[in-house]
């Protein structure tokens, strides 16, 4: 270790990677990945959204977790963005591409892709 | 792209109860259901709650679980990391707390609300092998400030204005004691890490090494850039296995990144630091002895002063200070001395972590600041003794500590008040005693360990102890006079005033704090020839009551001795000459009809 600049640059490439196991995110995306998501194609959906969070450097203000079955089962995958404060939006019958969307336009962006709600048929 | 972190406690407590098998066991089925690309299993140090060992938590939801065996894991890894069911039944969710699943409540159990992690801030964060995950949470960003930005006189007064004190049990300030170092030139000076860890039931120094032990080599370059050191020991019981492989790991790290050797930061300070092990001898947690140890001698204490920050290790200045002392001093020095002495007491700032053991719900390690009552720790933190017994005793310091009654629970926590109430900080072992503990029995275990332990160098400890074992096994036998009360008293203040070292000198605590706060028990023992708590064997009967025994000869049967003799569906009788108060007989019976007096 030469200088607080290579100190730096381990600790910035690290902090994302133990950022998952500080539990205080401000939002928390949620798959459904019971039977009937995984079925439908949630897997792929799930790593996506892992993968495009941190990709984003969203990493210390979102989280990706999975859930269980929520019963709308036709419209898997199903994929709620829960906020602090916010009301929760829940995007149906989701794809890797979609998810995409969601994480630049919603989670970074702010403002939901309303077009993948469960409102809009 | 990892989705999710499994942290299982690679501490001794859950490594003793099977976690090293779960963590193999749960990396083949993550790759046996395809999902080892993405979910990672992190081995990391203690997490505290050792009574609910293992200890495995899941982030990113923070779901912890416990009491985790080998086949629950194929059921973690399908319902909760593959579909995302928690498992339910494995769920830590203490009793009297309804608290919603999962989530992100771990610091919301009445387990961890009250504590504030410092020394232990890392334990069960970070693997304690990846210096990089240690880097990641601001690790050696102390180091790199005090290198490239303070003079040394600057951090010791720094870790002066924070009002850090010993953490091993004497409590002396720790920025003093580096000033003192500092101010004696020298050609060599160095700097030792106390972590021989000897006192019955205390386990704190062992959690930080294998949870967090780059914080100690961290702070230990510190300590050297502050007095002008040039090299440092950590001295460590080979007992430790676990710690003394993860500080070799740290070690190796640290000098391949450079935080250890020469030119660290590329400023011409050099420093390294090397293990030497120690043979678990108590007396070589004090700090003289430890020096005369790492030497090459037998470890025997020698007389201060000289300090060891005037004529230390190979007569050189050297401080010596303890694991839990050490681990706080990066914090200090990244979040500063105003954030530091805003907790704690007048006279002690910061937190303290305690061993909780003995009888007690929550068996495991806390801190908590100073200030706070035994009550929270033992009631709120601790979750109260088992069965519904009632407290009779705490037992902080080890065998140089005392025991503190319930008429003090109150009392705020610090050096001064547990030094007023007769009993000592010590390094941090508090055993819980209940109303089945017999206190003369108490002070005879922690007598017979210093008897044990005297390493003989000089007559008070030597004999003394020895004889005050003796007066104690009289009265436990029976034997014992009022006189002998008097007598033992007077002995603990002799040996007190004239044992050599700190060991010596604080050998007769366990007896005085007994003989003050529970003396009634000691007159029992002597007067009517009784113990209260029905532990020393010599002093009980077992005695079957007629009216309840209805002849069922089960006793009889048990019985080792053949001692018990009766007639079918008639009242027995325990010939109590030939009785050898196994309890055998107590135990079996079916009808409540003997008891033990």
């Amino acid at each position: 270790m030469k200088s607080l600049q290579e100190l730096a640059e381990i600790r910035d490439k690290m902090k994302g990677k133990v950022a998952l196991r500080e539990g205080h995110n401000d939002i928390r995306i949620v798959v459904g990945m019971a039977t009937c998501g995984i079925a439908a194609g949630a897997r792929p959906v799930l790593s996506t959204l892992v993968e495009e969070v941190e990709k984003q450097g969203l990493g210390s203000r979102a989280i990706v977790s999975q859930t269980g079955c929520i019963g709308i089962c036709r419209l898997e995958p199903i994929v709620e963005v829960f906020e602090a404060g916010k009301e929760k939006v829940t995007y149906v019958k989701m794809t890797p591409e979609k998810a995409k969307q969601v994480v630049k336009e919603h989670i970074k962006g702010g403002t939901p892709v309303y077009e993948y709600t469960i409102g809009e048929k | 792209m990892i989705r999710s972190h499994v942290l299982v406690c690679g501490g001794t407590g859950c490594t003793s109860s099977g976690s090293p098998a779960i963590r193999e066991h749960l990396e083949k089925e993550l790759k046996r259901q395809g999902l080892d690309e993405e979910i990672k299993v992190v081995q990391t140090g203690c997490f505290g709650l050792c009574a609910l060992g293992p200890i495995m938590i899941v982030y990113p939801d923070g779901t912890f679980y416990s009491r985790v065996t080998e086949d629950d894991v194929t059921e973690i890894v399908s319902e909760h990391l593959l579909k995302g069911r928690p498992v339910e039944r494995l769920i830590y969710n203490p009793k009297d707390e309804d608290m919603p699943h999962g989530v992100t409540s771990l610091s919301e159990t009445p387990f961890y609300k009250a504590q504030k992690r410092i020394a232990l801030r890392n334990c069960g964060v970070i693997d304690p092998e990846q210096i990089d995950e240690y880097i990641a949470v601001d690790g050696y960003l102390a180091l790199g400030k005090v290198l490239t930005e303070m003079t040394p006189q600057q951090v010791i007064d720094l870790i002066k204005a924070s009002g850090l004190r010993g953490r091993g049990g004497a409590g002396f300030p720790t920025g003093t004691k580096w000033q003192f170092a500092a101010n004696n030139a020298a050609d060599e000076k160095f700097v030792i890490c106390n972590a021989d860890e000897g006192d019955p039931g205390a386990f704190m120094d062992r959690s930080v090494l294998e949870g967090d032990p780059h914080a100690v080599l961290e702070a230990m370059v510190i300590a050297g850039y502050a007095i002008g050191g040039t090299h440092g020991y950590i001295y460590v019981r080979a007992e430790y296995p676990i710690a003394v492989k993860r500080l070799k790991i740290a070690i190796e790290q640290a000098r391949a990144y450079g935080l250890l050797g020469k030119n660290i930061f590329g400023t011409n300070f050099s420093f390294d630091v090397d293990i030497r092990l120690g043979a678990g001898a108590f007396v070589c947690g004090e700090e003289t002895a430890l020096m005369t140890s790492i030497e090459g001698n037998r470890g025997e204490p020698r007389n201060k002063p000289p300090f060891p920050a005037v004529k230390g290790l190979f007569a050189k200045p050297t401080i010596i200070n303890n694991v839990e002392t050490l681990a706080n001093v990066p914090q200090i020095i990244v979040q500063g001395p105003e954030w530091f002495s805003s907790m704690g007491t007048d006279c002690s700032k910061g937190t303290k972590v305690f061993a909780l053991g003995g009888k007690i719900n929550n068996t495991g390690l806390v801190e908590i600041p100073m200030g706070t009552t035994l009550r929270q720790i033992l009631f709120e933190i601790g979750g109260g003794i088992p069965d519904g017994k009632a407290f009779k005793a705490a037992q902080t310091g080890g065998p140089s500590g005392g025991c503190i009654p319930a008429e003090h629970l109150d009392t705020p926590i610090d050096y001064e008040n547990l030094k007023a109430i007769g009993s000592m900080m010590g390094s941090g072992g508090l055993i819980v005693m209940d109303e089945d503990n017999c206190m003369v029995d108490i002070a005879r275990f922690f007598l017979e360990f210093t008897v044990d332990e005297s390493c003989g160098k000089c007559t008070p400890c030597r004999i003394g102890t020895r004889r005050l074992l003796e007066m104690l096994n009289k009265i436990i036998e029976g034997n014992g006079t009022l006189e002998d009360l008097d007598k033992m008293e007077e002995l603990c203040h002799y040996i007190t005033n004239n044992a050599l070292c700190g060991l010596g000198q604080t050998a007769p605590n366990p007896v005085l704090s007994t003989l003050r706060y529970f003396r009634d028990e000691y007159v029992a023992h002597v007067v009517e020839k009784r113990c209260p708590a029905g532990v020393c064997k010599k002093l009980l009967h077992y005695e079957i009551d007629p009216n309840k025994c209805t002849g069922c000869t089960l006793c009889a049967r048990k019985c080792p001795v053949s001692c018990i003799a009766g007639k079918v569906k008639e009242p027995h009788v325990i010939d109590q000459s030939k009785c050898i108060k196994c309890g055998a007989c107590m135990e079996n019976c079916k009808f409540g009809a003997i008891s033990k007096k």
